[in-house]
C-alpha cells in the first residue's frame, strides 16, 4: 500500500512527485512508456511563458505566472538549463496595436512584470531579422526559454532520490475506490495507495471519467514543429510569438536553451491520442507562418521535424485538485500550453492539497538540489585532464555533433531513474540530437547501453517497447549469446 | 528464340543492350555504342559472373565477424549458394587479410578470403 | 605545446595518402583518427569496385585501406587512434582529446583537413509520418551489418539511389532481407550503372524513379510506408500513393562534408559544395591549412580521392619547407558554367603549377552528346565532346603549365557545358 500513487511521469507527474517527496510518504509514479518526459513533456516549444496569454481569473493565468516566478528556483536547485531571454508578441497589422495594448493590460491583470509594447524601430534594435510587416510588439521580460527534457528528468530524479518509487512501462488499466482506498491495476499487477494523482497528459480525461460521474473531454491537439542547426543559433534572441489573426494562431521562432531555432507548432485536433506523426502540411505551414514574423529564417538548416500532443479539454482550463465525487482523486488535466511553465506552481499545489488530506508530515532529510550530468564543455582544459585521468570514459567522445563523451552517457545510465534506451540517453545528454542526428553514435551508445544494461544488442530500444533497432545477428538469424 | 535484355556497366551511357538468343547461342547484339558493350552483352549472356563479398563468424577473437571475398568471380547463379557456405563458415581469430577461408567454395573452383585482418 | 610538421585530421582514404604523400616529401606528419583503426568508411564498405584507377584491380574497401596503412606503417609514420581533434585555431593550433593523454593541443605547421563526409539524416529531407525505430542512414545500416554483426530488419525500402543505398540493397539481400524497392526522387540515379545492374537488377529489387516517400507508419517500431510519384518540381502527385509494409527504411539521400572543425579554423565553405574553398595546391583560404577528399567534395570513387590527397600532402610539405612563395604573382578565378556546378579548385596561380593541374567538377543535369567547354577569358581553348556527363560521376579536365604559359593576362577560366 503506498500513500500516494502517481499516474504518468511527464512534467506534471515529475513535479508533483518532487513536491511531494518533501514529506514523509510512500510514493509510487507509474508510467506506460520506458521513461520519464516520453508524452507531452518531450515534443513542445520549450518555452516559460510571461503569463500575459491566459484570461485573467484562470487557472491558466495563475499557475503560470506562479510557476514562471518559481522558474528560477527550481532551477538552480535543480540544475536545469534556464534562460530568460524575454518574448516579443508581434502584430503584422496597425489594426491591432491595439489589441497589443490590451493583451498587456491582461498581463498586468495577471500579475506579469515588465510588459512594454515595443514599435518597429525599437524592435529592429533588438531583432533585426523581424519580419518586414512587422509594426509593434508586445516584450515580456519574465519569458524564458527551458531544456522540458532536462526539467522533467531533474524533477524525477531529484523525487527518486528522496525516496519516491517509478514503474516504467506499466499502462494504468483501471482505477477505481474501494473502502476509501484507491485501487491502481496494471496490466501485470494490482497497487494500493490512500491518493491518486491523475497526471496522464492526453489520457488524464480516461482516468478522471473512471472515478467521476462530471465528465471531461481532453481532446489531442497536434502540434508539427521543425528544429533548426546550431550553425542557424542567433537568427532570433528572443521568443517571437504572433499575434493570432483572422488566418489563425501564429507559430512561434525562438532560440532554444541549447542554442538551435525551433519553429511551431501548428494546432490540428486529432482523435488518436499516440498520432505524433508530422505531416507535409504541418511543415509547410509552420514555414510559411514563420516568416510572417522572421524574415530570411534559414529553413534549410532544418535537422529534425517533430509532433507533440497538446492535451486540450473541452473547458479551456487547467483541471486541478479533487472532484466532489472522487475524494484523494487528483486531478491534473487538461494540462495544455502553460502547461510546461506551470508545473513547479500545479506540482507545489497538488502537493499541498495532498499533504492537508493525508495530514503529511515533512521530511527532515529532504534533499532539496541535484546536479545535472556533468559538462565536461564547461570545465578548462587542466580541469577536464584532471577528470580524465580519473575517469577515461571522459576522454572519449561518442557524439561528434554535440561532442558528447562516453563518460556523460555512462552517468546517464547509471544515475537514479536513468537513461535505459537511446532516446532515454539523448534526451540526458544530447548525444544524437545533432545534425547527423545519431547516424554516427547511434552503434556507439546501443553498445555502452548493452554493456551496461547486462543485455542482448538486440534488446537495445530507441524508445522501449518494440522500438528495437536491431533484430537479430548477421549469419543464421542466430541470437547473441 | 529468347530476347535478353541488359544495361551495360562500363560506362554512366548505360546502354539498353539487346541479346537475341537461339538456344544458348547469341544470333543478334543491338544497342551497344562501343565495343566494351558487346563483350560485356556477350559474356552476361552465356556466363555471367560475379564477385561476391560478406562477413563470416569468427571466434577466438575481440571481433566476431571478419569480412571476405569470393577471390575471383563466381558464376552469378551461385551466388547464393556461396553465401550458404560463408554464412555455415566460422574463420578462428587470429585471421590474416588474404587467408583462404573457404577453399573450393560451393565446387567453383574459388576460393573464399579474409579482406582485413581480425585479431 | 608540442609542435608538428604537418597534423592530418582524420585517418580514412584522404588522410592516409597526404601522409604517405607529405612524409615522403620530408616532412613530420601525424595521423588524428577517431576511430579505433585506420582506414576510416572503406573499413565498412567490404563491396569490391575500389581501386582501379590506382592499384588496376578490384579490391574490397578494407583491402584498399590495407594498401594504404601499410604504407603508412613502413614509414613510421605517426598516428594517434580513438583521438577526437576538437579545434582547430586560425593558426593551427589543433586540440585533440583521448582517453590516455586527455585534451592536448599541438602547433602544427600545416593542417591537412581529411575529415570525410556523413549522410544526409531524415530530419534534413523533411519526410512526414512517425518517429519510430528502424529508420537508418545507409552508412549507419552498413556498419551495423557489416562491422556489428546485426541485422536492422528483414523487409526493406529504401529511399534514395546513392552508392551506398544501392550497395546495402544487395547486402541486405545476401543477408537474407528482402528488399522491396528503391525509390529515388530525381529521374535519375545518382548511383553507378554497375551499382544498379549488379546490386539491383541481379536481385530483382525495381528501382522507382522520381519516387518519394510521403508517410511512415508505425509508433514504436516502423511498420510501413507510402511512396508517391512526384512531378517535375519533386512534390508528390496525389493518387500515385503506394503502400509496402517494411520494417526498415534506409535513407541514402546524399553526402554532406563534414566542415564543423574547418568553420572552427576560420576557412571559408562553397555554398554548392559544402567544403572549403582551396586554391591549386588544395589551400584554403586560411594559411597552412589544406583540405582534400570528401571534406573538400563529394567524390565517386576513392582512387579519385586518393589521388587529391597526395597532392595536398604534397604542397602542404612543400609549404613546410618554404618552398612555395607566398608572393602569389597573379591568381586566376576559375568559373563554373552552365550545367557546371562547381570546380575544385577555385582559383590557380600558375606559379605554384608544375606541369599540369587537374580541375574537377560536377554536373547537374544528365547531359547526352554534350560539350565540356573550357574558356581562358573570352577564347574557348578546348572543347571536348562526350555521350554522357551526369550528376552522380565526377568529371576533370587537365591544364597544363604550358597552355597557362601563353596566356600571361588570363583572368577567368571557365568550365561549361554546351550543347554544340
Amino acid at each position: 500500500m503506498y500513500d500516494i500513487i502517481i499516474i504518468g511521469a511527464g512534467v506534471i507527474g515529475c513535479a508533483a512527485a518532487r513536491e511531494l517527496s518533501k514529506y514523509n510518504a510512500k510514493i509510487l509514479v507509474i508510467e506506460k512508456c520506458e521513461d520519464v518526459c516520453a508524452g507531452t513533456s518531450k515534443a513542445n516549444s520549450g518555452i516559460v511563458h510571461s503569463g500575459y496569454d491566459a484570461h485573467s481569473g484562470t487557472r491558466k493565468a495563475r499557475f503560470n505566472v506562479e510557476g514562471n516566478r518559481m522558474m528560477d528556483k527550481v532551477c538552480e536547485e535543480l540544475d536545469v538549463p534556464f534562460q530568460r531571454i524575454g518574448s516579443l508578441t508581434v502584430c503584422t497589422d496597425e489594426s491591432q496595436v491595439s489589441a497589443l495594448f490590451a493583451l498587456k493590460e491582461r498581463g498586468e491583470r495577471n500579475g506579469v512584470e515588465g510588459l512594454r509594447v515595443l514599435n518597429r524601430d525599437e524592435l529592429l534594435k533588438t531583432e533585426p531579422h523581424i519580419g518586414d510587416g512587422v509594426v509593434a510588439a508586445l516584450w515580456a521580460p519574465t519569458a524564458g526559454v527551458i531544456c522540458p527534457f532536462k526539467l522533467t528528468i531533474a524533477f524525477a530524479e531529484n523525487a527518486a532520490v528522496n525516496g519516491v518509487e517509478f514503474l516504467f512501462d506499466a499502462e494504468v488499466k483501471s482505477v477505481f475506490p474501494e473502502n476509501g482506498i484507491w485501487h491502481v491495476k496494471t496490466a501485470e499487477q494490482e497497487y494500493t495507495a490512500a491518493a491518486v494523482v491523475n497526471a496522464a497528459g492526453v489520457y488524464a480525461d480516461v482516468f478522471h471519467n473512471m472515478v467521476s460521474a462530471h465528465k471531461i473531454n481532453i481532446t489531442p491537439r497536434r502540434g508539427d514543429y521543425i528544429l533548426l542547426d546550431r550553425a542557424a543559433g542567433g537568427y532570433v534572441r528572443h521568443t517571437i510569438f504572433q499575434m493570432p489573426t483572422k488566418l489563425g494562431k501564429g507559430v512561434l521562432v525562438t532560440p532554444t536553451v541549447h542554442g538551435n531555432t525551433i519553429v511551431g507548432p501548428t494546432a490540428v485536433d486529432v482523435e488518436d491520442r499516440e498520432a505524433t506523426a508530422t505531416t507535409a502540411e504541418g511543415i509547410d505551414s509552420v514555414t510559411q507562418k514563420s516568416a510572417l514574423s522572421v524574415k530570411g529564417l534559414p529553413v534549410r538548416q532544418v535537422i529534425t521535424s517533430f509532433a507533440g500532443l497538446r492535451a486540450h479539454e473541452d473547458g479551456g482550463d487547467f483541471i486541478l485538485g479533487e472532484p466532489d465525487d472522487a475524494p484523494g482523486f487528483f486531478d491534473c488535466a487538461g494540462i495544455e500550453s502553460p502547461g510546461l511553465t506551470s508545473a513547479p506552481a500545479v506540482g507545489a499545489y497538488i502537493a499541498g492539497k495532498i499533504k492537508e488530506k493525508l495530514q503529511l508530515s515533512e521530511k527532515e532529510d529532504f534533499i532539496p538540489t541535484r546536479k545535472d550530468i556533468l559538462d565536461p564543455k564547461k570545465l578548462t582544459i587542466e580541469e577536464r585532464n584532471e577528470l580524465i585521468k580519473k575517469e577515461p570514459a571522459y576522454g572519449t567522445i561518442v557524439c561528434r555533433c554535440e561532442s558528447v563523451t562516453e563518460g556523460e552517457i555512462l552517468d546517464a545510465i547509471r544515475r537514479p531513474v536513468g537513461a535505459r534506451s537511446l532516446d532515454g540517453v539523448k534526451r540526458r545528454t544530447r548525444a544524437g540530437m545533432g545534425r547527423c542526428q545519431a547516424g554516427f553514435c547511434s552503434p556507439k551508445v546501443m553498445e555502452i547501453l548493452r554493456r551496461e544494461l547486462g543485455k542482448d544488442l538486440t534488446e537495445i530500444t530507441k524508445c522501449g517497447g518494440d522500438s528495437r533497432i536491431v533484430i537479430e545477428r548477421t549469419k543464421d538469424g542466430e541470437k547473441d549469446a | 528464340m529468347e530476347i535478353r535484355e541488359l544495361t551495360c556497366i562500363n560506362c554512366p551511357m548505360g546502354c539498353l543492350l539487346t541479346v537475341t538468343m537461339d538456344g544458348g547461342e547469341i544470333k543478334e547484339i543491338s544497342g551497344y555504342t562501343c565495343p566494351r558493350g558487346r563483350t560485356y552483352a556477350e559474356k552476361e549472356v552465356t556466363n555471367p559472373t560475379r564477385i561476391v563479398t560478406s562477413t563470416m563468424k569468427v571466434t577466438g577473437g575481440k571481433k566476431d565477424r571478419v569480412s571476405c571475398k569470393t577471390e575471383h568471380d563466381i558464376p552469378k547463379d551461385k551466388i547464393f549458394e556461396v553465401m550458404e557456405a560463408i554464412n555455415a563458415a566460422e574463420a578462428v581469430a587470429p585471421v590474416v587479410i588474404g587467408e583462404v577461408l573457404i577453399a573450393n567454395v560451393a565446387d567453383t573452383g574459388v576460393d573464399v578470403v579474409a579482406t582485413a585482418h581480425a585479431v | 605545446m608540442r609542435k608538428i610538421d604537418i597534423v592530418i585530421i582524420g585517418g580514412g582514404p584522404a588522410g592516409l595518402a597526404a601522409a604517405v604523400a607529405a612524409y615522403d616529401s620530408g616532412v613530420d606528419v601525424l595521423i588524428l583518427e577517431r576511430d579505433e583503426q585506420l582506414g576510416g568508411i572503406l573499413n565498412q564498405c567490404i563491396h569490391n569496385g575500389f581501386g582501379l584507377h590506382t592499384f588496376k584491380e578490384e579490391l574490397t574497401g578494407p583491402e584498399y585501406a590495407y594498401r594504404y596503412i601499410r604504407q603508412v606503417s613502413h614509414r613510421q609514420i605517426d598516428i594517434r587512434l580513438n583521438t577526437m581533434v576538437m579545434d582547430i585555431s586560425p593558426d593551427r593550433v589543433v586540440t585533440a582529446m583521448n582517453r590516455e593523454e586527455g585534451m592536448f593541443q599541438i602547433q602544427a605547421k600545416a593542417v591537412i583537413l581529411a575529415m570525410g563526409c556523413r549522410e544526409r539524416p531524415r530530419g534534413a529531407l523533411n519526410i512526414p509520418g512517425y518517429r519510430p525505430a528502424g529508420i537508418f542512414s545507409a552508412g549507419t545500416a552498413q556498419r551495423l551489418v557489416n562491422i556489428e554483426g546485426y541485422m536492422p530488419g528483414k523487409e526493406v525500402v529504401i529511399l534514395g539511389s546513392g552508392d551506398i543505398g544501392l550497395i546495402m540493397a544487395r547486402r541486405m539481400t545476401l543477408e537474407g532481407a528482402k528488399v522491396k524497392l528503391v525509390a529515388e526522387l530525381m529521374p535519375y540515379s545518382g548511383g553507378l550503372k554497375r551499382n544498379i545492374v549488379q546490386c539491383l537488377d541481379d536481385f530483382d529489387i525495381p528501382l522507382r524513379l522520381s519516387h518519394t516517400v510521403v508517410d511512415i507508419e508505425g509508433k514504436e517500431h516502423i511498420t510501413a510506408v507510402t511512396i508517391a510519384e512526384v512531378g517535375a518540381d519533386r512534390k508528390p502527385i496525389r493518387g500515385t500513393e503506394e503502400r509496402y509494409t517494411c520494417d526498415t527504411l534506409l535513407l541514402s539521400c546524399g553526402l554532406i562534408p563534414e566542415n564543423e572543425l574547418s568553420t572552427a579554423a576560420g576557412v571559408t565553405l562553397s555554398p554548392i559544395t559544402g567544403g572549403p574553398v582551396v586554391n591549386e595546391s588544395l589551400e584554403t583560404d586560411i594559411e597552412g591549412v589544406f583540405a582534400c577528399g570528401n571534406v573538400l567534395h563529394v567524390h565517386d570513387l576513392v582512387d579519385y580521392v586518393s589521388e587529391e590527397a597526395a597532392k595536398a600532402g604534397q604542397t602542404a610539405a612543400w609549404y613546410v619547407r618554404g618552398e612555395f612563395s607566398r608572393d602569389r604573382g597573379r591568381e586566376i578565378a576559375l568559373k563554373a558554367e552552365d550545367g557546371v556546378r562547381y570546380t575544385v579548385p577555385a582559383t590557380l596561380d600558375p606559379n605554384r603549377i608544375e606541369d599540369k593541374l587537374t580541375v574537377r567538377f560536377r554536373v547537374g543535369d544528365v547531359y547526352k552528346d554534350a560539350y565540356v567547354s573550357v574558356y581562358f577569358d573570352d577564347a574557348r581553348i578546348t572543347h571536348k565532346k562526350k555521350r554522357v556527363i551526369a550528376p552522380g560521376e565526377m568529371e576533370q579536365i587537365i591544364l597544363t603549365r604550358k597552355q597557362l604559359d601563353e596566356y600571361p593576362d588570363l583572368r577567368t577560366i571557365t568550365i561549361k557545358v554546351e550543347r554544340e
